[in-house]
């Protein structure tokens, strides 16, 4: 009878935090905290009617396992989740009085458990229906596309997240820049030195055990105090050669954080690299001096291809690695998506916090899927 | 004695309590190293109390996501709980590709400023690599070991128990070491929501403008850190002594 | 000892075993053979409830195995599997204690038994005690295995292509030593494998099995003369089966006791086959033979080979 424990405690689990806490909170300003709106005011006037995709939900955990049943599963899933937003982003709308503006609705605890649920038991179905790694990544990105157009077509504009947005939109695009900026500065020095070094510790075995010790200590050090330690010594050598500074080094913001996250970038990257290399198939190598190919023709011909996909594996450690980490660097003067999640912090204002969040979080989650996608890309195409 | 004094786990320990201990007496050295700072030395509250703060709430919340995250990682390898190990994986996997100040900083608004989110926020995010580590730990028992223990007649519990467990110990550990790591890491941070950790010198003097603040801060934070880190290695030699070449190779 | 009645196993739709009789009474050396996806571990599985039957009864020592704990069953039963499975955190001594101490052996009686079975297995007790199994070469690594599965004294041995993954000298030598091993202590032994040579080395009945059903059981004498169908001929080796009869024959048996002949002798021991061999090799019809004591007993012409003994 029942085919789907899984889905069963998923659905458990969404329908007892739609029970006790809040989809939608409202409160009179930013700074105190709202009063639960009910399910009768969001769901009236036949609005329930948008539930209708969490019927078939409900009735898979008894449904038989079978392709189409999981594929039914995860685009309902993937409707019902544009179906809770839309119903917040109405409720929104409905609760906005252009005599009290400071007046805000915001998601409640009810409103992110469920739609987490709801994209577990997506990527569940997924998970089962679909076999092949790049096809699932695909079909489970475009799950998200409902979404994504509903935020995009202003169905959210009244909720107080988009309205932290609305208030402060060129500072939040410059964040965004900022922070990916700084990764992508990151991956700079961290390629042109984790490259070779991972190479040569592949190499010569010798250096393998100091190189990789000294790494793990870096890597060891908390990132706030490694920021830190940079501080001292940056101004110190600013201070030594004024032309530095002309040059835009300083100890605090982008130069230290720059260089703290390349320190932490250098173990998954030497790792991966050393890895990549040593797990190319030393008969292959064998074959392809044999054929009379120089050493280096090797390299590039054999060995790089092959130790291509562990590589780009220890690439997305790093870049996912480096995202969060260019959160804390705002702290140091940095900018990016961390500072508009301290300012809220301090402010104590929750929507400001989370329009830094959700937007850090989107990226790491991304880079993540796009790096593993490419590494599925990688290994098919090496068989 | 040569070989005691060699061991970097001795030494880095003894510095770190030393630092602790004595930061005062340094008072004058980092008057003269920053001669800008009219307070050259973080004086709020000691550094003994930050630093049994700190290591209070990592051990609290590594206890927390070492007894849920090898509970729930043994789970999901037993047949009954099999079925939810796609699910678990998929959490922990994209769990973890969540920044650690970004749970931190969802759970203040939640649970309030102090200690209390930054425990909830540090065990949950801790409870990753554990189980991550554990269910790979299960994993990688020989599978020949698997049967013949079954084989044999050995019951479930002690399969698990002298088998399984002992192991996966080593690679168990290794989860355990990353959290424990992780988790000091982000303790820092979180003294920007509130909690009293070896952060506090660092944020402090990170918005006043006081570099020796936030290099007492940092080298102690940093030491701990290290400290830690080793001591695991250690303890990873100890759980592992069967795969070395030197135990009971005497014939 | 052990007895199979209408047993069956499916898969979803894929049925393992179809419908199995068969009887191993005490001391038998049954060896279950025939080509991958016949049945043949499954049957062997069945018995220590690795897998559970759903058709038929089977039977060890006249009860239902199902009437045992599967744990307390296994403990009477030895297990010796291909990838050997030594516990490798676990010392030499603590591997092949692991049944007595899971039945409660005092401690003294386990270190005795230990050190009996490694002498049994040609390993020095006092070198290998307290080795761990990544000190071990692959076959002391087997000798382990096997000691393990015999150290409660089971009352059934059940082994699966133990030797498969050896080298082959030191498979025979193995093999020769579980010949030995089986004569001494009479412990009924199920032994699965897909080499047919071993099965005729090794068992006093080889039990061919096809999709789930068995195609033929008999002594490899029965196997090789009278093969029951085109599938057992192929799968014994068409071929070979001369030569393989020959195999499972000692000199000795065809031997003219008394008759002198010129050259290096052979063992009375030896099999017709390595007889054969000589003959060939070396372009002659007739062979001293010697007995156990080194003095010529007799002699054994290329003819003798062929027909009933004389």
């Amino acid at each position: 009878m029942l085919k789907n424990r899984v889905l069963l405690v998923l659905i458990v689990v969404g329908l007892a935090a739609a029970a006790s806490l809040s989809f939608v909170t409202h409160a009179p300003n930013r700074l105190l905290s709202g009063q639960g709106v009910s399910w009768a005011v969001v769901l009236g006037a036949g609005r329930w009617l948008a539930l209708l995709p969490a019927l078939p939900l409900v009735v898979g955990p008894f449904l038989p396992q079978r392709r189409a049943a999981h594929l039914l599963i995860a685009v309902s899933a993937s409707a019902l989740a544009a179906a809770l937003l839309w119903l917040a982003g109405d409720v929104a709308i409905r609760l906005a009085d252009p005599s009290t503006p400071s007046a805000r609705t915001a998601f409640g605890g009810a409103f992110w458990l469920i739609e987490a649920v709801v994209a577990l038991a997506a990527a569940d179905a997924v998970q089962r229906g679909i076999s092949n790694p790049a096809a699932r990544i695909g079909f489970g990105a475009a799950l998200i596309l409902p979404m994504l157009a509903l935020i995009g077509g202003g169905a959210i504009d009244q909720l107080s997240i988009m309205k932290e947005y609305a208030n402060r939109r060129e500072v939040f695009a410059t964040a965004v820049a900022t922070h990916l900026a700084i990764v992508g500065a990151m991956l700079l020095p961290t390629l042109g030195i984790g490259l070779p070094l991972g190479v040569l510790v592949d190499r010569r075995a010798r250096l393998r055990r100091p190189v990789f010790a000294i790494l793990n200590i870096i890597q060891t050090v908390p990132s706030i105090a490694l920021f830190g330690l940079l501080i001292a010594p940056l101004a110190g050598l600013v201070a030594l050669a004024p032309f530095l500074r002309q040059l835009g080094i300083s100890g605090i913001g982008v130069t230290p954080a720059i260089i703290a996250l390349t320190l932490y970038s250098l173990l998954p990257i030497v790792r991966s690299t050393a890895a990549g290399l040593e797990q190319v198939p030393s008969a292959v190598v064998d074959a392809a001096t044999g054929m009379g190919m120089t050493p280096a023709q090797v390299f590039r011909r054999v060995e790089i291809p092959l130790a291509l996909p562990v590589v780009v594996a220890g690439l997305r450690v790093t870049i996912v690695q480096a995202v969060g980490l260019t959160a804390v660097a705002a702290l140091i003067g940095a900018g990016g998506l961390g500072a508009i999640i301290f300012q809220g912090l301090n402010g104590s204002a929750i929507d400001l916090v989370l329009l830094g969040v959700v937007p850090l979080v989107a990226i790491a989650i991304t880079a993540d899927v796009a790096l593993k996608l490419a590494v599925t890309m990688l290994r098919m195409r090496s068989g | 004695m040569k070989r005691w004094l060699a061991d970097p786990l001795i030494w880095t320990g003894l510095a770190l309590v030393l630092l602790v201990i004595f930061m005062p007496a340094l008072k004058p050295l980092f008057a003269v190293l920053f001669p800008d700072q009219d307070r050259p030395l973080f004086e709020q509250d000691s550094f003994i109390n930050l630093t049994l703060a700190h290591i209070g709430l990592v051990a609290a919340s590594s206890a927390i996501s070492i007894v849920v995250g090898v509970t729930l990682a043994l789970f999901v390898t037993r047949p009954a709980g099999r079925e939810f190990r796609p699910l678990v994986e998929t959490v922990v996997a994209t769990g973890q590709t969540f920044p650690p100040v970004a749970v931190l900083a969802v759970a203040v608004p939640l649970i309030g400023f102090g200690a209390m989110p930054a425990l909830i926020a540090l065990a949950l995010y801790g409870l990753l690599p554990v189980t991550e580590a554990t269910v790979a730990a299960i994993e990688q028992v020989p599978a020949g070991a698997r049967e013949a223990a079954r084989g044999i007649g050995m019951s479930p519990a002690g399969r698990l128990r002298q088998i399984e467990l002992p192991l996966a110990a080593p690679v168990i550990l290794a989860g355990i070491r990353t959290s424990v790591i992780i988790n000091i890491g982000t303790a820092a941070i979180a003294s920007t929501v509130g909690a009293k950790t070896l952060g506090l010198p660092i944020i402090i003097g990170l918005s006043g403008f006081n570099t020796a603040y936030v290099v007492q801060g940092a080298i102690v934070v940093g030491l701990l850190a290290v400290v830690t880190d080793l001591a695991f290695d250690r303890l990873g030699g100890l759980l592992d002594r069967w795969k070395r070449d030197d135990v009971a190779a005497s014939a | 000892m052990i007895t199979f009645e209408h047993v069956g196993k499916t898969y979803g739709d894929w049925t393992a075993i179809e419908d199995l009789s068969l009887h191993i009474p005490k001391g038998e050396f049954c060896v279950l053979i025939g080509p991958s996806g016949s049945g043949k571990t499954t049957t062997l599985k069945m018995i220590n409830r690795l897998i559970e039957h759903d058709r038929g009864r089977i039977l060890f020592e006249g009860a239902e195995i199902r009437s045992f704990a599967p744990e307390q069953l296994r403990r009477r039963m030895g297990y010796a599997i291909q990838s050997i499975g030594l516990f490798p955190h676990w010392t030499v001594e603590e591997n092949i204690g692991a049944v007595p101490r899971l039945l409660g052996w005092p401690k003294s009686r386990i270190r005795d038994r230990v050190t009996e079975l490694l002498g049994l297995l040609a390993l020095e007790p006092e070198r290998f005690r307290d080795r761990y199994p990544r000190h071990l070469s692959g076959g002391q690594q087997q000798r382990v295995g096997v000691a393990r599965a015999l150290a409660a004294d089971p009352a059934v041995l059940l082994m699966d292509e133990p030797f498969g993954a050896l080298d082959p000298v030191t498979r025979d030598t193995l093999q020769a030593e579980m010949l030995r091993i089986h004569k001494a202590s009479g412990t009924t032994i199920v032994l699965v494998t897909h080499d047919i040579d071993e099965a005729i080395r090794l068992g006093s009945r080889i039990v061919i099995l096809d999709h789930g059903r068995i195609v033929q059981s008999g002594s490899p004498r029965e196997i090789l003369a009278k093969p029951a169908s085109d599938f057992v001929a192929d799968f014994v080796g068409r071929e070979d089966i001369g030569i393989k009869l020959l195999s499972i024959e000692r000199v000795g048996d065809r031997m003219r006791p008394g008759e002198m002949a010129e050259g290096e002798p052979i063992a009375a021991d030896a099999s017709l086959r390595h007889a054969l061999s000589i003959f060939v090799a070396r372009g002659i019809d007739r062979l001293p033979v010697v007995d156990q004591s080194g003095t010529v007993a007799g002699a054994i012409r290329l003819t003798d080979l062929t027909g009933a003994a004389p």
